[in-house]
């Protein structure tokens, strides 16, 4: 069995490009099944409006995660996803609730679209007992392993090797899973991002690689930090089907996850995807923000993937007049409704900073 | 088998891990191998020789050079249930993955409320001896045991390299097993075991009176000669080998001070941040009042492991420094 290769040869520019068909029948069979093509898997309006719905239940959470740490009820680093919402929805339309989610340290969005409640997540913000990590990890550890949410990793690429383990798990049992793993373009200046690639190449791994490249490593832009820009390029020498995507228009990001994770299902072995995206706010709350051109950010905030997608919506008049409102005012109170519950929620007791070290006390120490 | 009959057979170290590798692939199914060269190769010191024949490649894995990727896909499979082995050719090697021990494995069950154990077992070589120089021969075991949330072995006898396995995978936190390089090729009679191997316990290898030579890993045998030249001297010397140095088995430790009232403590690694130091701090912390005698260090050279065998020999703790710091003490 040999894994379907598609190389992109051509240069990298700031517009992306739409993805191209793999080579091998075995992933095109897939590919038709679940592309563009294909009508039970269409998106279709009301479809169109729960992609829209979902971005902006993350970018309102988010603002208002903003809000409470100016008004110091949220510590530590918070690393805000606003503007990169596309990605976490769109890919996740591809998986189901058996697949696995790996993450990085920039994760409300993809926690929150893999399911954990709202409630959980800003709970854990607040450090308090119900949160969705008990209060031990913050904004950056957010974990949930009844949904497969294993985090949540914040060394950069840390979590590339430990999505390959659970996807191995998978191939040796012959569960027809996909794990799914999220990282930044700063990945790929680290050796594990490569040693993992090549070895979930290799072995065939059910995984997919989900590059969220958002043209900074922290402060240091792309062109600063890779000697070859075109990420998915390199991701190909590895013998993966990989390919770039527009990463601020949520149809085309789960267009392209769904032909992934389908060649992934159909034993094609690992699926890599670049998702050309953007951060709107800065790095963390602490980054000043002195290395982007605001040019440069506004050039971006024109490609909104929440007001991409309403306007197309708006032209194909699938979305009536009160509609957006509606959804605002819903979202609106899940938000008020999980501020409000971390707010009541009580802390962890200094007596229990022991517990979850190690699953049995230890009898000596 | 009956407590009467004689079961005992001539064996290795070597062996006895290859053994106690083989009883746990044949009972659970979800313990596989893998690592460099464990596969077709035996292992880069024939512990897994074999292995590939009787359990075939998807459980004898043969990894690329590799070690972070390696390690952290030992630990998504243990989140995933499986129970892997994961084979490191060097503590010096373990480094390349330290990020996924110390930053995973170690800290995912605290991190995630308690929601992700990680069932995972890693063996490795330790220690010096075989003229292997700067790169292959430290002993690194004392920096793990530095971490919360794993668990640190190191087997010394052909019983704890056979039996302690068992116990590691049972074990639903990361256990890391530290093999010391010269004891591969120790021979001996292997019969059945005692009693279930724990984890959690010191053991005293020889009882005495007027010391104690606290140890462990590849330096139990040298603590024993030693007690032998003691012997000759007059000086009866208690041998503990500290079997876990993570949790530290502190009873065990401070009930062989209040027999003997002293204490060396043999340890391959540098003295300077040593788990020497930790377990004298102990002592000085918890046995202060049973001491007729300041505690004794007996580490490695604080030096890279030089080539040259007389300079290594000259690096590491011998027999007649540990029958020196002894004398120091009681004399």
């Amino acid at each position: 069995m040999s894994p379907a290769r598609e190389t992109r040869t051509r240069k990298t520019s700031k517009t992306t490009e739409a993805p191209k068909t793999a080579k091998t029948p075995r992933a095109s069979k897939s590919v038709r099944k679940s592309g563009k093509g294909a009508s039970a898997d269409r998106p279709g309006a009301a479809h169109r409006r729960d992609l829209l719905h979902a971005m902006l239940r993350i970018r309102r959470f988010e603002e208002r995660c903003v809000e409470l740490y100016s008004a110091a009820k949220i510590r530590g680093f918070v690393h805000l996803y606003i503007g990169e919402e596309a990605v976490a929805v769109g890919v996740n339309e591809a998986l189901t609730a058996d697949d696995a989610v790996v993450s990085t340290y920039r994760e409300h969005g993809h926690a929150l679209a893999r399911g954990i409640p709202a409630e959980a997540v800003m709970a854990e913000m607040y450090g308090r007992t119900t949160g969705c990590s008990g209060g031990r990890g913050g904004s950056m550890h957010l974990f949930d392993a009844n949904r497969r949410f294993y985090g949540g990793n914040a060394i950069v690429a840390g979590g590339i090797p430990l999505a390959a383990g659970l996807a191995l798990a998978d191939r040796m049992r012959g569960q027809p899973r996909v794990t799914c793993c999220f990282f930044g373009d700063g990945a790929f200046a680290e050796g594990e991002f490569h040693e993992t690639a090549n070895l979930a190449a290799l072995w065939h791994l059910p995984l997919l690689l989900v590059c969220e490249n958002n043209r900074y490593a922290m402060g240091t832009a792309l062109e600063r930090h890779e000697a070859q820009t075109d990420l998915a390029l390199r991701a190909a020498s590895y013998g993966m089907v990989s390919w770039a995507v527009d990463g601020m228009d949520a149809e085309a990001v789960e267009t392209a996850a769904h032909r992934a994770a389908g060649g992934i299902r159909a034993g094609a072995g690992p699926h890599f995807l670049e998702l050309r995206t953007y951060r709107f706010r800065a790095h963390s709350m602490y980054d000043p923000d002195r290395y982007r051109d605001k040019a440069e950010i506004e050039r971006w905030k024109a490609q909104d993937p929440i007001e991409r997608l309403t306007d197309r919506m708006r032209e194909r008049g699938e979305l009536d007049d009160k509609e957006p409102a509606e959804a605002e005012r819903r979202i609106g109170d899940e938000v008020d409704q999980a501020v409000e519950a971390a707010e009541q929620a009580p802390e962890e007791s200094s007596e229990s900073l022991l517990r979850h070290v190690t699953s049995t006390p230890a009898e000596v120490s | 088998m009956g407590p009467g009959r004689t079961d005992e057979r001539k064996t290795t170290y070597r062996e006895a891990l290859r053994e106690g590798l083989r009883e746990a692939m044949r009972s659970d199914d979800r313990v596989f191998l893998m690592g460099e060269d464990v596969g077709r190769y035996g292992g880069c010191f024939g512990v897994s020789l074999g292995l590939l024949e009787e359990f075939g490649p998807e459980r004898v894995r043969d990894t690329p050079l590799s070690e972070s990727a390696f390690v952290g896909a030992g630990i998504g499979a243990a989140l995933a249930g499986m129970r892997p082995i994961v084979e490191i050719m060097t503590v010096n090697f373990s480094l390349l993955a330290l990020d996924q021990i110390l930053n995973n494995a170690a800290t995912l069950l605290h991190m995630s409320g308690g929601q992700l154990p990680v069932p995972l077992v890693i063996r490795m070589t330790t220690g010096a001896g075989r003229q292997l120089a700067a790169q292959h021969s430290h002993s690194l075991e004392g920096w793990y045991a530095h971490i919360p949330g794993i668990r640190v072995i190191a087997p010394a006898t052909l019983e704890d390299a056979r039996h302690m396995l068992a116990p590691a995978l049972a074990d639903p936190d990361p256990v890391l097993i530290f093999e010391h390089g010269v004891l591969y090729n120790a021979s001996g009679e292997l019969g059945p075991p005692a009693a279930a191997v724990d984890l959690d316990h010191a053991a005293v290898r020889r009882s005495g009176t007027d010391i104690s030579l606290i140890t462990y890993g590849g330096s139990l045998p040298k603590a024993l000669m030693a007690a032998d030249e003691l012997a000759v001297d007059g000086i009866s010397a208690e041998v503990v080998d500290l079997r876990t140095l993570r949790p530290l088995d502190g009873g065990t430790i401070a009930a062989s001070v209040a027999r003997t009232h002293r204490a060396v403590v043999v340890d391959e690694a540098w003295r300077t941040g040593s788990l020497a130091a930790e377990v004298s701090a102990r002592i000085a912390e918890g046995s202060f009042y049973e001491l007729d005698a300041p505690v004794e260090r007996v580490c490695s050279a604080e030096c890279p492991m030089p080539y040259a065998r007389r300079l290594e020999e000259a690096a590491l703790p011998q027999v007649t420094d540990i029958v020196a710091a002894a004398h120091r003490a009681v004399d």
